[in-house]
């Protein structure tokens, strides 16, 4: 996976982002505050255009443009989130020109770090990282398993939906949805679901 | 959805544009988003800086100026700002005596104002931080982000204000700014959703014969939904939660604050039963706010914020302040 493989995802998360920007922002609307979609489009739109204006030459170079990008556009929680979880990817990767699964694999146990040390949630709190951590979980297994790149996303993509679809039962305890207290049960995580979308854009991405 | 915009894109630049026009005595950064005090930074004083979402006003940019604030960085509706905001508006308000942030506990304001500190470290300038949270609605427990910081940020910004404008040096400002959060509580009842223009309807359903009780300040549901009753009612809920969670007694500071779309006669309805209240416990209300000042955009509601007053705290809610939306003694 090499720099252009990285550019294509983050089209393909602008894309799906903006396609999926009001079921994000109704989601928040039923835990949070009604901005989720907002905040992430503007985010994603603002990192295509910082892509394009500094085209990096390495993976890791352009995760971390993208997470600078995202912490200086996005606010709310959701921009030093993620922009946290894109520098740590980044940072990983090194200088690198390509990246193999197991490189990748690492890369995301460091951004799962990164949001679980900035955002101190654990699984089962209901936030992005029930989506994360079971992703970056599945990712390492793929790799263990030796499965081919195309097929470690598909885990992961899918271990991503399974994880944010499994926040619907739970009780929010980080963010602001822990303000609902046990009215937040019933709803799936808006920060789950977005994380979920981004897995579904690098497998998209690795199959064009 | 009706709204007074020319877009939901532009809404936060459009409204900076109209406080710069209105107000002289304000420096408005449209590039970076910051509110400033006309002759920012003053030497050798601390300088005040807070900031949050946009949506509340007139925090946070109506408290700019003598007494109050140095500097706000006013977010996207309801969405903290980000940190190059926060580091362009400490930068501008340093006068060689370092620099308070004023920060509502929310997950995201903390975060960003946070990552300010972490990008923005190597800029030489002493920084302090207090966490305003107030809000008795939500229960400081492992299981939640902790208590909300609501209507105190105004008392805090006030009186930390008033003190930083004496040549209080850093940790005496930061020191009162906390006791004043200690003291301070607050619980918020709506009557109706607001609408978040970028998101075109309201965030929440309530009918006629309904509240929500335990709001916050960004539409967000509350902590239950109860019968809509009668304004002494609603008040004695508000008011037993409050005084739970720290007893009302002796001298104290109460505001009456309206979530943006309540008439201010029922905010005065309200206030003579918060008054009310305060005397059946044995407290008196000596300092008074009735009025908007920390808004959910459209929402019909109140929030009730109780300070328990000592002399400095009194002496220092007294001293002038001119700022767009709070001034007397000037």
């Amino acid at each position: 996976m090499n720099t252009e493989f990285f550019a294509a995802w983050i089209d393909e998360i602008a894309a799906v982002v903006r396609a999926r920007r009001d079921h994000l922002t109704q989601l928040d609307a039923a835990i949070g505050d009604a901005d989720h979609g907002a905040n992430l489009d503007r985010g994603f739109t603002a990192a295509r255009e910082a892509l394009t204006g500094a085209s990096p030459r390495t993976p890791g170079a352009l995760l971390v443009l993208v997470g600078t990008t995202l912490i200086r556009k996005v606010g709310g929680a959701s921009g030093p989130l993620y922009g946290t979880a894109f520098r740590e990817m980044g940072k990983a990767f090194g200088e690198a020109a390509e990246v193999s699964p197991a490189e990748l694999s690492t890369a995301l146990d460091a951004a799962l770090a990164g949001v679980r040390r900035l955002g101190a949630a654990a699984e089962g709190d209901k936030t992005m990282v029930d989506a994360l951590a079971p992703a970056a979980k599945a990712l390492a297994q793929a790799v263990r398993d030796g499965l081919k790149a195309e097929e470690a996303l598909e885990a992961a993509a899918a271990a991503a939906e399974e994880g944010a679809g499994a926040t619907v039962p739970l009780q929010a305890r980080k963010g602001r949805a822990s303000y609902l207290g046990p009215r937040s049960v019933g709803h799936e995580d808006p920060g789950a679901a977005s994380t979920a979308l981004l897995f579904g854009a690098l497998r998209a991405a690795a199959s064009r | 959805m009706k709204k007074l915009i020319n877009g939901a894109d532009s809404i936060v630049t459009d409204a900076l544009r109209g406080i710069a026009a209105a107000h002289p005595s304000l420096r408005v950064d449209l590039e970076n988003r910051v509110v400033f005090r006309a002759g920012a930074p003053t030497p050798g004083k601390v300088g005040l800086v807070s900031g949050g979402g946009s949506g509340h006003e007139p925090l946070h940019g109506g408290f700019v100026g003598y007494g109050m604030l140095d500097a706000a960085c006013p977010g996207e509706v309801f969405t903290s700002p980000v940190p190059d905001q926060i580091i362009e508006a400490t930068k501008g308000v340093d006068g060689g005596a370092g620099v308070l942030h004023i920060v509502k506990n929310y997950t995201g304001d903390v975060l960003n104002f946070e990552m300010a500190a972490e990008l923005g470290g190597d800029e030489g300038v002493e920084v302090a931080t207090v966490l305003v949270d107030d809000d008795v609605a939500v229960q400081d427990s492992l299981f939640t982000a902790g208590r909300r910081g609501t209507g105190a940020t105004l008392f805090v910004e006030k009186i930390a204000g008033a003190l930083a404008e004496t040549g209080a040096p850093l940790a005496e400002v930061a020191r009162a700014a906390r006791e004043v959060n200690e003291r301070s509580r607050s619980f918020g009842v709506a009557l109706t959703a607001c609408t978040v223009p970028a998101a075109g309807k309201p965030t929440f359903e309530l009918s006629d014969a309904e509240i929500e009780l335990g709001i916050g300040i960004h539409g967000e549901p509350g902590r239950a939904r109860a019968p809509m009753r009668e304004a002494r009612e609603i008040v004695r809920t508000a008011m037993d939660a409050i005084h739970a969670d720290l007893p009302l007694s002796g001298e104290t500071l109460v505001m009456v604050n309206g979530m943006g779309g309540t008439p201010l006669i029922e905010l005065y309805i309200v206030f003579a039963e918060v008054e009310a209240y305060l005397r059946e416990k044995g407290a008196t209300a000596v300092r008074s706010l009735v009025g908007n000042y920390v808004t959910s955009l459209d929402m019909q509601g109140f929030s009730v914020t109780t300070c328990s007053l000592t002399g400095e705290l009194t002496r220092l809610w007294d001293a002038p302040v001119e700022t767009p939306a709070l001034r007397w003694g000037r």
